[in-house]
């Protein structure tokens, strides 16, 4: 197994958050929309934005944390969180360009995707339903991906405006 | 508990007062959840008054319920009920939107509305934290202005709170609002989520406007409660989620088709106030949705497999801006052949301005149907119609009459009462019965699938009997306790999932129950007891009605007399249904469903499902329709 990550096209998805199901159940046993390390976001009807780790070729996130709580994971690439030794400070919270770690209600670590060791819940289902909005690509993520790296928010004002046009609807 | 949260919320708006109640365990044993539950809690609060109660005033009750299958189960909705002022009834009236699954994350199985606020309002919910927040800023927004305004300050400020406590950013919340119809109190308004969907059938926008709510806000950040079995649940989850991937066509359409089949093939669709049911109109094809409107093919809310919603935007023509869904077939019925309107873009701009004014399309489809065959008999003026050429096909005209239903302006406000007493008003005026134009049942426009071909789903007796009316997501059928009729419905609503995902069979319903609750049912127990209860409940509570309309059984268990007519045209021309059979089909209805011959819940059977207080209050319903059979 070598390094991977999920290419996300946010126009394929439809909001189904079978991801967030499958994820949550993996990682946490029960549904948990908020602790899925994929959450899709809908700010406006039908801009479904997929977001998960987009795996920084400088990774922010490790260096950011004082504790040493995250590593990445030699094979896959992922960011991996040690339950132990964190410490729930946020800093990689802060330092991620598109504040994609998450402290949900209850949790007593961050939750960061781990490419489920290399065969992600996430992308099987979204394929399995057809929508094809989730890919697994082998090898390292382009050096370019950082400019990507946006919020949510950020992104689906643009995807907004491919289903809408000129309407303001976010 | 298991698959419950435990606890409710309840907000008396008068008071400013916020409380959260326990759940009591017993009373989801007994009633499960959604419609039931919160049947249960309208009947235990409001059934001594109930016949006094004004579903528009303070006393009622605004209830948004989950069940204890929402969020698990693929498909995820809430239930909206309370006093419904077009049945006098409850009607579960359900919707999607996410505020089911943020309202399980933070804990709470429902939320209660009491009292009136005194200024425009919104209740904001944040984990622990319930508020009463002025709306004055949103009030009078149309759907998409509201839906936007309201979801930019409230994520703004959940993302600036959870950074600031170093938890990262959460999703959005969940939202549920009224348009302008809900804030006039217009009995056919609608409560709304993501813009196009919509709790239509009941009239609860009005009652949400009418204790000055504009919208609901929740976020919960925690997990689902917990489930009885998981592993179960994992590996059942999983065999459903496969099974519904298979609903190919479907999947890709949706209800879509339904706008040329339904009239072409099955001579079921409502056409000009019902006057036919059958067109062969090609423009109707869902092909031409497709290749005109839609924006996105697959579109689905929370954990659905389906994702049977499409996205339509006008991106030319005079139209040119509207949003839709497909639009589904009840709208493309609704807004398109029953007012005379055949053309796509036609149906998906009324259909956008239905969402921006707040109406459900149904109700108001029907009512504005209803006024354009009045005036094609030169019943109602073109002055009184406040200068509307009202004939059928005029689109524009159609569009102006919506904005006055929402507004209540001119004959509007008429119309803004639903089809129903709109006609008794109008009769009134006109000095002749008009009630045989409203093709209702129990104040509840009748779903766009009629009864005279025979070859849709629905029979002669779907609505005449049945405790939500003219809803068609709630028909009767025979056998009684069978999985066709009222009580899967019933089932539906209560478990609180999606009636298109949940055909994977009764019995793997009642599978999944166990997994989530541990309560052991079976469907028979379901037929014979909880659904049962339910079904009695609701029409103990339909029967008692009031104030303004009481509905007699022997009269009023009927179907409009519009469906007693010979169909006009198309392949099953002549055909019609008999009073002969549709009194036959109730007496077996009521015998197997356990109503007396007047089609009131036996006592007997009322004492058996527990509802001894239920059978004492309907004493003066049995009185009250004994005397007036003597009549």
């Amino acid at each position: 197994m070598g390094r991977m990550w999920i290419m996300i096209d946010p126009s394929r998805c439809a909001g189904c958050r079978l991801c967030e199901v499958a994820c949550s159940l993996k990682h946490e046993g029960i549904i948990w929309p908020e602790a899925s390390r994929i959450r899709v976001f809908e700010f406006a009807p039908g801009v479904n934005v997929p977001i998960t780790c987009f795996q920084c070729p400088d990774y922010p996130c490790v260096k950011a944390c004082p504790v040493k709580a995250l590593s990445v994971d030699p094979n896959t690439g992922a960011v991996i969180v040690d339950p132990i030794k964190c410490e729930l400070r946020g800093e990689c919270i802060e330092a991620c360009p598109a504040k994609i770690p998450r402290i949900p209600k209850g949790k007593d670590f961050v939750v960061i995707c781990d490419l489920c060791g290399g065969d992600p819940e996430c992308v099987k289902v979204c394929n399995a339903a057809g929508h094809g909005a989730l890919k697994l690509v082998e090898g390292p993520p382009p050096k370019i991906i950082k400019t990507f790296v946006r919020e949510p928010i950020e992104i689906a004002k643009d995807l907004a405006k491919k289903f809408y046009g000129e309407k303001e609807v976010i | 508990m298991f698959g419950y949260a435990g606890k409710i919320i309840d907000i008396d708006l008068t008071r400013e007062k916020i409380t959260v109640r326990t759940l009591d365990k017993r009373d989801a044993k007994m009633f499960f959840g959604g419609r039931g539950l919160a049947t249960w809690i309208l009947w235990k609060e409001l059934g001594k008054r109930w016949s006094e109660i004004d579903p528009l005033g303070e006393e009622n009750l605004f209830i948004v319920m989950t069940g204890p299958l929402t969020g698990y189960y693929p498909g995820m909705k809430v239930c909206i009920c309370g006093k419904s002022p077009q049945s006098n009834g409850v009607i579960g009236s359900t919707l999607s939107s996410e505020i089911g699954i943020e309202l399980k994350a933070a804990g709470y199985d429902g939320i209660i509305l009491r009292g009136k606020a005194e200024e425009p309002s919104y209740i904001f919910i944040y984990d622990d934290e319930i508020d009463i927040r002025s709306a004055k800023k949103y009030w009078g927004l149309r759907g998409l202005d509201t839906l936007r305004e309201i979801m930019r300050d409230t994520y703004s400020e959940l993302r600036e709170r959870e950074l600031k406590r170093k938890k990262g950013i959460p999703k959005e919340p969940g939202i549920i609002y009224i348009g302008p119809a809900g804030e006039n109190k217009v009995r056919t308004a609608a409560v709304f989520a993501k813009f196009t969907h919509a709790a239509g059938y009941g009239g609860y926008g009005a009652v949400m406007g009418s204790k000055n709510i504009k919208a609901m806000v929740v976020k919960g950040t925690g997990k689902l409660p917990d489930v009885f079995d998981p592993e179960g649940f994992k590996e059942k989850l999983l065999a459903i989620h496969k099974r519904l991937f298979n609903f190919k066509t479907f999947r890709a359409y949706g209800t879509g088709p339904g706008g040329y089949v339904v009239g072409a093939i099955l001579s079921a669709e409502p056409v000009k106030n019902w006057q036919e049911e059958w067109h062969d109109k090609k423009s109707m094809s869902v092909a031409y949705f497709e290749s005109k409107a839609w924006v996105k093919k697959y579109w689905g809310d929370y954990g659905c497999p389906l994702a049977c919603m499409k996205i339509s935007v006008l991106r030319y023509g005079k139209y040119k801006g509207a949003i839709s869904d497909l639009p589904d077939y009840e709208l493309q019925a609704y807004l398109g052949p029953n007012l005379g309107i055949f053309g796509p873009e036609d149906i998906i701009y009324l259909s956008y301005l239905a969402d921006e004014l707040g109406v459900d399309a149904i109700n108001t489809g029907n009512a504005m149907a209803f006024a354009a065959e009045l005036y094609e008999k030169g019943i109602l003026s073109k002055e009184e119609l406040g200068g509307l050429d009202l004939k059928w096909g005029n689109t524009e005209a159609f569009a102006k009459l919506m904005e006055m239903i929402a507004y209540r302006e001119g004959i509007g406000d008429i119309l803004a009462e639903g089809t129903y007493r709109a006609a008794l008003k109008l009769s009134k005026i006109k000095g002749e019965d008009l009630t045989k134009y409203a093709v209702t049942v129990k104040g509840v426009a009748v779903g766009a699938h009629g009864i005279r071909s025979r070859l849709d789903f629905t029979n002669p007796i779907s609505y005449a009997v049945s405790v939500e009316g003219g809803d068609h997501t709630s028909t009767a059928d025979l056998p009684a306790k069978g999985e066709t009729g009222e009580l899967f419905a019933a089932f539906i609503d209560s478990a609180v999932i999606c009636m298109f995902t949940a055909r994977i069979g009764f019995a793997n319903l009642i599978e999944f129950t166990n997994i989530i609750t541990g309560f052991n049912w079976t469907p028979e127990k379901w037929m014979n007891e909880i659904g049962l209860r339910i079904i009695h409940l609701q029409r103990a509570l339909l029967l008692l009605g009031g104030p303004d309309i009481f509905w007699n059984p022997v009269k009023d268990d009927d179907n409009p007399l519009r469906f007693y007519e010979p169909l006009p045209s198309g392949p099953f021309k002549g055909q019609t249904i008999s009073r002969e059979e549709v009194n036959d089909l109730k007496k077996k209805y009521y015998t197997e469903i356990g109503y007396d011959e007047f089609g009131i819940p036996k006592s007997e059977v009322l004492k058996k499902l527990g509802l001894e207080d239920v059978d004492k209050a309907l004493e003066k319903v049995r009185e009250r329709v004994w005397k007036e059979s003597l009549l």
